[in-house]
């Protein structure tokens, strides 16, 4: 019988086609920019840096500061948080059965936010740390309040429907929002930083980021890759997954703050960064179908390439670089609108 | 594999749903539970599959008590055709069907060939292999229904468990699954138990009924002797005349306007 092999071994095309796909849009970044480089002389460089030496042509250690030091923590930043957020959308599209979840339906990027904005405000010193730390720690305490509020004792099967969580992260997200502009009220000459930071931008990302997120990817897209047959089982409702043996509670609980930590995660390193996370499971879905085992790792890959191309373009092709945040939302608005759209008429 | 429920009662919060249930689902039989909307049928059925753990007394399933079964133990034992038959997602019939293997298959590994014969056996048994490469979401209400039984099927189990089944099916495909469950029974000695709203469906299909009202038992036995005009006029408060039907070789209720 063919299906089910037949089904893998196209995933596996596509995972190969969107490795290459990424690694030639590294490439090709890696030699945009300000200053220009030579696809020939990178390559020399990149080669020689593995070596341990520098190559015999001009500019070579200017190159070298460039390549190593600037862009390739950025590049890689970049890609790692569009795979995360993408990974992310899988997971609460699939516990939500909702194809319009996305990963800050939770209230997750209102928390960071609000996190973030008292960070600024408060005006602390070693911003690189304390940023991202305060935003992480507002996303988390959001996700757990959030989940509080949806508990329900008499629900006993699985405890947390999913029009609950998304009402309760509706009302906390919009409570935070409401405190997010109070900060901004009292935070005078601070207010921009603070809108600058709500948009979102890889700017002056560090090796460090890039470590975090990579970790916090491998780890999250490991515990999603185990249950990925669990939720394919969840979109038959509760009941019927329950007598196929899917432990509901478990699996939709362990799902979520994997969801919720990848997206807390990419909003305190890059700040929020809209539509990836809900466009890029649903383009997705329609070359591997709805299958999560085929979904997710197709999902990481385009992720990372897509908001890498969005990256390369604020960064190398517009004259002046704008907040990454606007331009995702800018440009993926319109598709998802065209997508949804051509979905509607077929 | 029998079920036995004993001394079993449920509420949510202060409302009790079922009290005090009493009663057994012999090994190859088909028993119907009937009775009114908001009488526990779908409580009780949740109480059978595990879904929910009652308040007091126990659920033996086999020899062995329901809490102590493995939730993959208990797929492999019971398996449920819901109520809810809507898929959230596009996936292909095929797809849904081969689902039903997800108690045999680790959690790594591919269906195997046994699986996939499994599959394509079920979908010709219920007459749904035209549709296998179709996207679930784009059926009709009766096709996706055909399709999530057929799922229940492919799990295999010794008991399974019907909720409103045939809600939107037309009478030629109900009678179709119904004949298909019959021979199950009789042949493999299987167990079903199917939450019903036909009367006349129950009684010429099942070997014994259950009749709920307000989360109590107020009959219960062999589908001929407890298939009266006394017993559906107490639980569903309607009058019906009851007679014995040549054609269906079984009671049929014959209902009016009143």
């Amino acid at each position: 019988m063919t299906g089910a092999t037949e089904g893998s071994g196209k995933t596996r095309i596509w995972v190969l086609s969107f490795i290459c796909i990424l690694s030639l849009m590294i490439m090709v970044s890696l030699s945009m920019g300000f200053l220009s480089i030579p696809m020939k002389d990178m390559l020399s460089v990149i080669a020689s840096k593995i070596n341990g030496s520098l190559p015999d042509i001009a500019m070579a250690e200017t190159y070298a500061a460039v390549i190593f030091d600037v862009r390739l923590p950025r590049i890689l930043t970049c890609a790692a948080v569009g795979a995360a957020l993408s990974v992310s959308g899988v997971l609460f599209q699939g516990i939500l059965l909702n194809p319009l979840a996305d990963p800050y339906t939770l209230g997750v990027s209102a928390g960071a936010a609000f996190g973030a904005s008292i960070a600024i405000l408060l005006n602390l010193s070693a911003t690189y740390v304390s940023i991202p730390l305060f935003a992480f720690m507002g996303a988390g305490a959001t996700l757990f309040f959030v989940v509080f509020l949806s508990w329900s004792p008499r629900q006993r099967s699985g405890g947390l429907s999913s029009n609950n969580l998304i009402l309760s992260g509706i009302i906390v997200a919009a409570i935070l929002s409401a405190g997010i502009s109070f900060l901004k009220f009292i935070a005078n000459e601070q207010v921009s930083v603070i809108i600058f930071w709500l948009m979102g931008s890889f700017a002056s990302k560090t090796w460090a980021n890039f470590w975090v997120v990579l970790a916090f990817l491998i780890f999250g897209f490991s515990i999603a890759l185990y249950y990925a047959r669990d939720l394919n089982l969840i979109s038959l409702g509760d009941r019927s997954a329950a007598s196929l043996g899917v432990n509901l509670k478990k699996v939709t609980i362990i799902l979520l703050v994997t969801g919720s930590m990848l997206a807390a995660v990419c909003v305190s390193i890059s700040g929020i960064i809209g539509f990836v996370g809900l466009l890029v499971p649903h383009m997705v879905r329609f070359i591997t179908g709805p299958d999560n085992r085929r979904l997710l790792p197709v999902s990481l890959l385009a992720g990372a390439v897509l908001l890498l191309v969005a990256d390369t373009i604020t960064r190398a092709v517009l004259p002046n670089e704008i907040p990454i945040g606007i331009l995702t939302a800018l440009t993926g608005g319109p598709v998802f609108c065209w997508i949804f759209k051509q979905s509607r008429m077929s | 594999m029998s079920i036995s429920i004993q001394n079993t009662g449920f509420s949510y919060g202060d409302t009790p749903i079922l009290r005090d249930i009493n009663c057994d689902f012999q090994t190859g039989g088909f028993h119907s539970i009937i009775g009114p909307n908001g009488s526990g049928k779908t409580t009780l059925l949740d109480i059978i599959s595990g879904f929910l753990p009652p308040d007091r007394g126990h659920v033996l399933v086999g020899e062995i008590p329901i809490k102590k079964l493995g939730k993959r133990d208990l797929a492999k034992s019971i398996a449920l055709v819901s109520q809810n038959y809507a898929v959230n997602f596009p996936f292909t019939v095929r797809e849904v069907v081969l689902m039903g293997r997800h108690p045999y298959i680790d959690r790594f590994s591919n269906p195997g060939i046994q699986d996939l014969d499994m599959a394509d056996k079920i979908m010709d048994q219920t007459g749904i292999s035209h549709l296998r490469q179709r996207k679930i979401t784009e059926l009709s209400g009766g096709e996706k229904q055909r399709c999530i039984f057929a799922r229940a099927l492919c799990q295999d189990t010794p008991v399974l468990l019907l909720d409103e089944a045939f809600s939107n099916m037309d009478i030629r495909h109900t009678l179709h699954l119904l004949g298909l469950l019959k021979e199950q029974v009789q042949k493999a000695k299987k167990t079903v138990i199917a939450v019903l709203h036909d009367l006349n469906l129950a009684s010429a299909w099942s070997d014994s009924l259950v009749f709920l009202k307000k989360g109590q038992i107020l009959a219960k036995g062999q589908t001929a002797e407890v298939f009266t005009r006394e017993n559906i006029r107490t639980v569903f408060n309607v009058d019906a005349k009851v007679e014995f039907n040549d054609y269906t070789q079984a009671k049929q209720a014959y209902f009016k306007a009143s």
